[in-house]
């Protein structure tokens, strides 16, 4: 027999933090996170940077104080198991989950799911810069992980690609390190970013900034060398005799993120393709009854604030679910 | 100083089938490679088809390697415990006026030996391939093409020899060959081979298998007769979750100097579409270039319409290493105990195994005792992968030994415990361990695993984290560290 529970929530993060206190404030009382890593906090762990929390706490705080808060109000409540290194693997659409852990294997059957995966970045590949493949390509976030978490420095002379806050953060980021940002490209005519980044993580640095260019070819076979960069106009073509190139060691790629929904779509939820996202009316939902998504991987949100009070509406629906069950 | 029996330059598909093949004889082997593992040339880059010999000419010595070869894979695969998979290709026409063309690849085909062709129609395809384009009237059918993985070929081939005590050295790039004559005698005696870092190697027969520097290798030898002109080819994979797109191989009537672009089907599930082929200059230029994507797109989409830009995840380019139309094969007279195995441009993954049985009947011609070991150990214990097994299986093997419970790359679903198999078994880079394990290979490139696996390969082969690469020498990814743990 697989063992069944009342509410599982899948993801450690602030969305899954903040949906299981709340289904547990709306009477909840067996609940299970699962998170992959070997602590709660999800993608804030790495954001070392002020800025968070100013709506929902009115107080400026950095990615882990703001995790911090959460995680020490789940503490609080023994009905919220929390079993870290739990690497969901299957989902069906009866909500019988498959998790691995260090050495166990596991299935669990949930009367209610909450989804709170979070969001993966795009690719070099997604976005097709021709060129070459050798090492110094990193995702913003893989280089915000290995500077802020593993005290490793990727990169002394850095491109970045794509002008999101990721990206606009880890410019400054690569100047407090002592590396030299090269240069910010930004396909778009305007940044992508929020304005108090573009400001704060750029201009006062006086990294040059192209907005409407782009890389047209990587260049070097063992680490990056250079890259050939032009301009394009309104509709993304390039403008002829426009080229020329920024010496550099590696590239930051930051254009954009996409939902992680592998594993409702594995289970036949209705995933829009272009998004990534669950299709269904009203937050959090999906097509699959008392299965919901919340945080980042019901949509991209910009601030983390904004992840929080959704997800905690996640956390209501699915009590609200369950009550309706009993009955 | 030892003196071997046979040097073989170069650790593609090639040189290590013909390793494993010559493991089997009293012989004294090893292997030479430039770069630091196996598999780094040509045979990572490719279509990882197993042709079944269609599209070559039947006078061609490629064409008969490689409808042989296509036998012979199947024996190989399953003593080492690769995967191979029999998914068919399908040659497809759009117009009532290419089918005398069909017919003609299909007469040439049967010529070379290429078993259970058939032309199939409008209806066949329909139900066998209901993804393909309404447009396409009939298809040349070749039930023994097969898939598997290029690299994973090679690392098991060369496990194998080993194991079978052929010798390897890797970073060992081959920059001078000394024919000596013993003295007073016509008989040949030894070559002396020198390597760039200063390594002396004596052996009594050479066979250069360089892939793209087989014609560097061969001047070095004294033999410059002909050239190697790579032609490259770009390839696109997609998300795994197109699968099943397509249930063959599907390929476009032959273009002159290429098979054309094709939808293939490949052994880690993921569709690919591709190769171009462009005459190129420089050996080293793997970049993929905006005008081959576009070219890939336009001709894939009249197959299968429903291929969308969006589902790619990956892209890579490779150079045939042709020289000429065909293979060369073949000891070199002016330069006694030489044989050049050179212009290995497709099929030549295909071919390899019967290329390895050329090699041996060359060198048995040349009077070299082949003399089988007592014994040999044809099989090798086939590498664990979570990803191809089913969840029973996974309960059991997490209960024998926990690593495989720590899931390090999340879109490949890749173990901890099979990246340090892999390191055991010989990966040194992160390529190394993609290639073996998929780890990084997957919709997110890496940017979950990257750090992980740098810290398990740091750890388990004892360096710092600083010196561990992609791809050898060179391409380090991490210029400093500034933390102690
Ligand atoms: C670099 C960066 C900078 C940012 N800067 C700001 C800022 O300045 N201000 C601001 O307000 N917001 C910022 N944000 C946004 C904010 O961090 C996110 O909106 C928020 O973290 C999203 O929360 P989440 O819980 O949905 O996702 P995540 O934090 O990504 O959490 C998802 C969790 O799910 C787990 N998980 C995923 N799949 C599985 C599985 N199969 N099994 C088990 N567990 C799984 C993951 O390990 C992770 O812990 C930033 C984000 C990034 C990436
Ligand atoms: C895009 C593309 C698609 C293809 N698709 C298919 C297919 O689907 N099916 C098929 O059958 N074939 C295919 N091929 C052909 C196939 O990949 C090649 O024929 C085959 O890989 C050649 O193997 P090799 O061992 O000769 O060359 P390589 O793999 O290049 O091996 C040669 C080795 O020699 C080493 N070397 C070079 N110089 C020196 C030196 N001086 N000292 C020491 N070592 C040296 C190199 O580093 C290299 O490792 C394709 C090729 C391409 C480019």
């Amino acid at each position: 027999m697989i063992k069944q529970r009342e509410l599982v929530i899948v993801g450690g993060g602030p969305a899954g933090m903040a949906a299981a206190l709340s289904a547990y404030k709306n009477g909840v009382k067996d609940i299970l996170i699962l998170e992959r890593d070997e602590y709660l906090g999800g993608i804030l762990n790495q954001c070392i940077h002020p800025g968070f929390g100013i709506d929902y706490f009115k107080e400026i705080l950095t990615g882990p104080e703001y995790a911090r808060r959460f995680i020490n109000k789940l503490e609080q409540v023994p009905r919220i198991e929390v079993s870290l290194r739990s690497f969901v693997v299957d989902l069906t659409k009866d909500k019988v989950l498959t998790f691995l852990k260090p050495g166990s294997f596991n299935r669990i059957k949930a009367k209610a799911l909450i989804m709170a995966t979070g969001c993966r970045e795009k690719t070099r590949e997604m976005v097709h810069i021709p060129g070459t493949r050798p090492a110094g390509i990193f995702s913003a976030g893989l280089a915000q992980k290995m500077i802020n978490i593993e005290g490793l420095i990727p990169g002394k002379k850095v491109v970045i690609v794509g002008s999101g806050d990721i990206g606009l953060i880890m410019a400054r980021r690569f100047v407090l390190e002592g590396a030299q940002v090269k240069a910010v490209i930004e396909i778009q005519k305007q940044s992508q970013g929020l304005l108090r980044n573009v400001v704060q993580c750029v201009q006062d640095y006086n990294i040059p900034f192209f907005c409407q260019h782009k890389i047209s070819k990587i260049h070097g076979n063992s680490r990056v060398e250079k890259v050939s960069v032009v301009k394009v106009d309104k509709n993304f073509k390039t403008v002829a005799n426009t080229e020329f190139e920024i010496e550099c060691d590696s590239i930051l790629i930051s254009v954009g993120l996409i939902p992680e929904n592998e594993l409702i779509e594995m289970a036949g939820v209705k995933i829009d393709k272009n998004t990534n996202t669950p299709v269904y009316k009203g937050l959090n939902k999906t097509s699959i009854k008392g299965l919901f998504v919340c945080g980042n991987s019901y949509k991209v949100y910009d601030i983390v604030d904004s992840v929080s009070s959704d997800s905690e509406k996640a956390g209501q629906s699915a009590a609200e679910y369950l009550k309706r069950g009993k009955k | 100083m030892k003196i071997y029996d046979v040097i073989i330059i170069g650790a593609g598909v090639v040189g290590t089938a013909i390793a494993r093949e010559l493991s089997r004889y009293e012989l004294k082997t090893a292997v030479l490679e430039k770069e630091i593992e196996p598999a780094f040339g040509v045979s990572k880059s490719n279509s990882g088809i197993i042709h079944p010999g269609t599209q070559n000419h039947c006078n061609s010595l490629k064409g008969r390697l490689c409808v042989e070869g296509n036998k012979l894979m199947r024996g190989i695969a399953h003593e080492l415990g690769v995967d191979f998979k029999e998914v068919g290709e399908l040659i497809v026409v759009f117009n009532k006026k290419d089918i005398p063309r069909l017919i003609k690849l299909k007469e040439e085909a049967e010529k070379l030996g290429v078993p259970k062709i058939q032309i199939v129609g409008r209806g066949w395809l329909k139900e066998h391939e209901p993804n393909l384009s309404k447009k396409a009237i009939a298809a040349l059918y070749a039930p023994t093409a097969g898939i598997l993985s290029p690299y994973r070929l090679v690392y098991d081939m060369i496990e194998n020899a080993q194991n079978n005590g052929v010798e390897v050295y890797a970073q060992q790039e081959v920059i001078q060959i000394k024919p000596s004559k013993i003295r007073g005698s016509k008989k040949q005696g030894y070559f002396e081979i020198i390597t760039s870092s200063k390594r002396k190697f004596k052996t009594k027969y050479i066979i250069n298998s360089a892939g793209l520097f087989a014609d560097d290798i061969s001047k070095l030898a004294g033999i410059d007769d002909f050239k190697i002109k790579p032609r490259k080819g770009e390839e696109f994979i997609l998300d795994k979750k197109k699968e099943h797109i397509t249930n063959h191989l599907l390929f476009p009537l032959p273009a002159k100097k290429s098979k054309g672009v094709l939808i293939i089907k490949t052994s880690a599930g993921n569709p690919m579409i591709g190769p171009t082929a462009c005459d190129c200059v420089d050996k080293y230029d793997l970049s993929t270039t905006d005008a081959g994507l576009k070219k890939v797109l336009s001709s894939v989409k009249r197959m299968i319409p429903s291929i969308s830009h969006k589902d790619i995840i990956a892209y890579f380019a490779g150079l045939r290493p042709a020289a000429g139309e065909d293979f060369i094969i073949r000891h070199e007279d002016k330069v006694p105990g030489f044989i050049n195995v050179a212009g290995i441009q497709s099929p030549g993954l295909t071919a390899a195994p019967a290329i390895a049985l050329m090699a041996c009947a060359i060198l048995r011609q040349q009077g070299v005792n082949l003399k089988k070991k007592k014994i040999f150990h044809k099989t090798r214990e086939k590498t664990t992968h979570l990803f191809e097994m089913p969840f029973s299986h996974t309960e059991k093997i997490i209960k024998e030994d926990p690593d495989y419970g720590d899931i390090v790359c999340r879109c490949e679903m890749v173990s901890a415990k099979e990246i340090k198999e892999a390191i055991k078994r010989g990966a040194k880079t992160l390529d190394g361990i993609k290639f073996r394990t998929r780890a990084q290979a997957g919709r997110c490139h890496g940017s979950f695993c990257t750090c992980r696996i740098l810290k398990i390969l740091a750890e388990n082969s004892k360096r710092p984290i600083t010196q561990i690469t992609k791809k050898g020498a060179g391409s380090e990814i991490v210029l400093e560290k500034r933390c102690n743990d």
